[in-house]
């Protein structure tokens, strides 16, 4: 090994530890007897590792809850994100009707507006439509994601549109040219911007903050900022444990697919400009 | 914004005007669906929330009358405003150079090295997987808590890390590094990727040696990424709630509280939604304008490279 790769590998080693040192922390504080989270000198393990702390969370708290909603919003919001999106984008990169320019441009106006200047009017929205404190409610706004249908758009403008003129000649309507050759071939990039839709929408805090006033609608995040504090008070062992909980889920995904995670963020995250 | 519709000519056989027809049958179908969501959810709420910036509606929906520029004009002379609108700056401003750098410094490092990159990729990157109510208790309750916290136990300090109002809008900076560099990070890990090797090989014949391949290389190849990079940043960090919220709430005494927590705290405890609406527009406009000045430059440059 060279000299240069050793200093970085050091270098790396360092900076990798303390990375990762407050997640570990959690993992620490979660494992040990209640009693012990608060002692001054803190250490690291205490005289026992216990997973008492995670019976309690999970017996006794809307955990278990929390995530079925989060599960449940957050497959709803990609699934739809993506379909509705490729939808539109194709409509504008392969069709022509009336309007069609205006609407484009209305749409990729709204990437500019951040939805967290819109909490007021959307709150009365919900209000108004019955939808505070339901999946409906946390889902739909966070649907309306004009930077997806950009992405896809320019995606779309880029394939070549031999393959799909020659299965019309072959006499197959655009809904099914659509659904079995145009949506088959941009998996990738709808992969891409599917990933990036999860993990915004799993870990989205103050839309689902806002609409949501009642523990048994509450996603995971909101649930452990809500109501985690009331329920384990200073039991700092059942907080971390819980912390622990709500942060697993997203991890474990990303050590199973951490290629096309990657490749997800990285694309969506600078093509939108 | 060119288009690939195929315009059938006067000449052409029957059978390809049919399939020029297909082409543009069922346009709004497709664009329907997704263009109702966003008039419902997008459009509606941004009109609706002008309009009741110009009026004293409450959360109850009542009260509603027309008051003209009167929120505008109580924001701009309301200290708190003011205070939140300048925390928020700090913010990006302190925010926005490590999160940057460090990005960048992170990815040359793993770019370099040759051993287990999946390991370090995972330690820079796995923080912004985490939900920010996840990082905001781990970080007050563990870390930042001033007797058996990770920090003042580890250092050997006595500091407030969130008690002190010099301290701690420095404190949410911290955090929100460690929270969100790997998005950076991996942004910039996809554009050295992308560099073409052959530039290093010739460089590397011509005698340069690391010091300078990265100052006459790797630095101009990366310097349209680390412009989006910025812009993408400030727009992000100008946006900051959820970390400060939950855990400072904005306190002490206001040091921390940005402007969306400010326009959130005027409606939602406050009840006050036009005048929150007033202030979020205010936040808005700030973010507009960035936009558009992005939007100048990049395609400024763009057309200089053609």
């Amino acid at each position: 090994m060279r000299r240069g790769q050793l200093v970085l590998l050091v270098l790396a080693v360092l900076l990798a530890a303390a990375w990762l040192a407050p997640m570990a922390w959690a993992v620490a504080t979660s494992l040990k007897p209640e009693g012990e989270t608060t002692a001054v000198p803190s250490t690291w393990i205490g005289s026992e590792i216990t997973l008492d702390a995670y019976a309690l969370v999970l017996g006794t708290g809307g955990i278990v809850k929390w995530a079925i909603n989060s599960a449940v919003t957050t497959l709803v919001v990609t699934f739809m994100t993506v379909l509705l999106s490729a939808m539109a984008a194709y409509g504008f990169a392969r069709t022509s009707f009336r309007g069609r320019r205006v609407l484009l441009g209305l749409i990729l106006a709204g990437i500019m507006v951040p939805p967290q200047v819109l909490i007021a009017p959307l709150f009365a929205e919900m209000v108004a439509l019955g939808l505070v404190d339901t999946w409906w409610g946390i889902i739909l706004p966070q649907i309306a994601a004009p930077l997806i249908v950009y992405i896809l758009y320019k995606f779309f403008q880029e394939v070549p549109p031999e393959l799909e003129q020659a299965a019309f000649v072959d006499g197959a309507g655009r809904w099914r040219v659509f659904f079995t050759i145009v949506l088959p071939l941009s998996r990738p990039v709808l992969g891409a911007v599917a990933i990036f839709t999860f993990i915004t929408t799993w870990n989205n805090f103050l839309w689902p903050f806002l609409v949501s006033t009642d523990p048994n609608t509450m996603t995971l995040p909101v649930g452990l900022a809500n109501v985690v504090q009331g329920t384990f008070g200073l039991r700092y062992a059942q907080i971390m444990a819980s912390v622990v909980l709500a942060g697993l889920p997203l991890l474990v995904v990303f050590v199973l697919f951490q290629r096309q995670i990657i490749r997800g963020v990285a694309h969506t995250g600078l093509a939108g400009q | 914004m060119t288009t690939t519709v195929a315009a059938p000519a006067a000449t052409q056989p029957v059978a390809e005007v049919k399939v020029a027809r297909r082409w543009t049958q069922h346009g709004l179908l497709f664009v329907g669906p997704f263009l109702l969501v966003y008039l419902a959810f997008l459009v509606w709420p941004l009109l609706d929330g002008l309009r009741m910036s110009l009026s004293s509606v409450n959360i109850a929906g009542s009260n509603d009358e027309l008051v003209g520029l009167a929120n505008y004009a109580e924001a701009f002379g309301d200290p708190r405003m003011w205070r939140s609108l300048w925390n928020t700056i700090v913010f990006t401003a302190l925010s926005t150079v490590p999160l940057v750098l460090l990005g960048l410094l992170l990815a040359l490092l793993v770019h370099n090295l040759r051993f287990v990159r999946w390991l370090w990729r995972l330690s820079f990157f796995a923080p912004f997987l985490l939900p920010s109510a996840v990082v905001a208790l781990l970080w007050r309750d563990m870390i930042y808590q001033p007797s058996f916290g990770l920090l003042n136990g580890t250092l050997g300090t006595d500091v407030l890390w969130l008690g002190d109002p010099g301290v701690a809008m420095w404190s949410v900076v911290l955090t929100t590094v460690w929270w969100t560099v790997g998005f950076n990070f991996l942004l910039y890990l996809a554009a050295l990727q992308s560099i073409p090797q052959p530039l290093y090989e010739a460089a590397a014949i011509d005698g340069a040696n690391a010091w300078v391949r990265l100052r006459a290389i790797t630095l101009p190849m990366l310097r349209r990424t680390t412009g989006l990079i910025i812009v993408l940043q400030l727009l992000a960090s100008l946006k900051v709630f959820d970390q400060i919220y939950l855990m400072t709430g904005g306190g002490p005494e206001d040091s921390t509280r940005s402007i969306i927590e400010y326009a959130y705290d005027v409606g939602f405890t406050g009840y006050r939604i036009g005048y929150a609406s007033a202030v979020s527009y205010i936040l808005f406009a700030i973010i507009v304008v960035i936009s558009l000045v992005q939007l100048r430059l990049f395609r400024k440059r763009e057309e200089g490279l053609s």
